[in-house]
């Protein structure tokens, strides 16, 4: 998918994570803010480039500032950030396709 | 991936917990309270420019939390938004348990949900069937329609009175008698009981008001409810240990259960247990008596 536009998901509360996707060039290029980020900041960063690579997504600014989600809130996150981003949000959801 | 075992129609629902599907520092981990349901919620919980985030946070909930015995119900939004035919697509492609109609008013909305719930579980390749279907009714059209919306699907286990948007139709306030919704609650009850489902209390808001709640727990249980909607997990404890049954009633169902298989082998139909007389009338309640009680860890026999 297309970033076409910037789109964010989730929030700051505990447990959460809050995702902004950005048009860019070059690749993704990622900045990740988190409050767990000495014990999982590796695992973070691994689960939001996996879910970018199966939306594939090849190219976007992403920031993410962690609150301490787990890794299902994670995906979530991205997916419903860059479903966003091109408008596709709302409806027709590919549930069990690339959203799994 | 846990996929969910086969939902059951008819089990044991004496608490039903509302939670925003939104929130996950909520939902990651609602199986340790002991509810018997969670209600995972799409629909007022949720601001309307967040519907579409839930869904994505509902869809990895239900991929990805093991909630083990908890049952996993998620209220969508009502018929009358643009989004309810997405949240019946997640719910089918995440393997909820049941999905809670908000709003309902009448068995063509039933049937509506139905033919959506169908059409995802063939996009899905989710068994026929497998979803199941419980009705909330909040508005006075919804309690006139209450039997032919507890009768109108296979899938329907039961159905609650909401009683914020009741109240706010009829004009009344809650009162601690319970004067208000009294008949809405009867009239609910009948056919519930008619077509042979469950019925479920509203939720009680007031989290201050301890008395308040227990009373109307107490009126739940004498009025012949199953089991009562909730906002906290606080509430939780107090709902089962007033719809656990008694030592007493425990012990004369398992004598009148037992009196009953012996007699009717004999040859006889009615006699009498302690004085009262017993037909076959009594068995359902006896045995209905001893599940509960065995699902309350009160019960370790052999009859049921």
């Amino acid at each position: 998918m297309e970033i076409l536009k910037p789109a964010t998901a989730g929030t700051l509360e505990s447990s959460d994570a809050q995702i902004t996707v950005e048009p860019a060039e070059g690749g993704i290029a990622l900045e990740l803010h988190s409050s767990v980020m000495n014990q999982y900041g590796r695992q973070i960063k691994a689960t939001v480039l996996e879910t970018l690579e199966r939306l594939g997504v090849e190219n976007a600014r992403v920031t993410v500032v962690d609150k301490g989600a787990l890794d299902c809130t994670l995906k979530a996150r991205v997916e419903c950030a860059v479903f966003r981003s091109c408008d596709k949000s709302q409806a027709n959801i590919p549930w069990g396709g690339v959203i799994r | 991936m846990i996929p969910r075992p086969k939902p059951e129609r008819f089990r044991l629902r004496r608490t039903m917990i509302f939670m925003s599907a939104q929130k996950p520092g909520l939902i990651k981990d609602a199986y340790i309270y002991g509810v018997d349901s969670i209600m995972l919620d799409l629909e007022d919980a949720v601001a309307e420019n967040q519907k579409d985030a839930a869904r994505f946070s509902l869809y990895h909930t239900l991929k990805t939390i093991d909630y083990g015995d908890t049952e996993v119900i998620v209220r969508i939004n009502g018929l009358d938004t643009p989004h309810w035919q997405e949240d019946i697509r997640v719910c089918v492609a995440g393997g909820a348990d049941g999905i809670r109609i908000a709003k309902c008013e009448s068995a063509d909305d039933v049937r509506t949900v139905e033919a959506a719930v169908e059409k995802a579980e063939e996009e899905f390749g989710v068994e026929k069937g497998r979803t199941l279907l419980m009705a909330a009714l909040e508005s006075p059209k919804g309690i006139l329609n209450a039997y032919e919306i507890c009768a109108a699907s296979d899938r329907m286990f039961g159905v609650a009175i909401s009683g914020g948007d009741f109240r706010k139709c009829m004009q009344t306030k809650p009162t601690a008698d319970g004067i208000d919704m009294v008949v809405a609650r009867g009239q609910m009850l009948i056919a519930a009981r008619a077509a042979g489902v469950q019925c479920f209390d509203t939720v009680f808001t007031n989290l201050d008001d301890k008395e308040g709640f227990e009373a109307e727990v107490r009126q739940n249980k004498a009025m012949g409810f199953d089991g009562k909607s909730l906002i906290n997990p606080k509430q939780i404890r107090y709902v089962h240990e007033v719809f656990a049954p008694t030592e007493k009633e425990i012990m004369q169902a398992e004598k009148i259960v037992r009196a009953y298989r012996e007699q009717s082998a004999a040859g006889v139909g009615v006699f009498t247990v302690d004085g009262k007389m017993i037909d076959i009338a009594f068995i359902p309640g006896a045995e209905r008596t001893l599940r509960l009680a065995r699902a309350c860890g009160m019960y370790e026999g052999d009859l049921v």
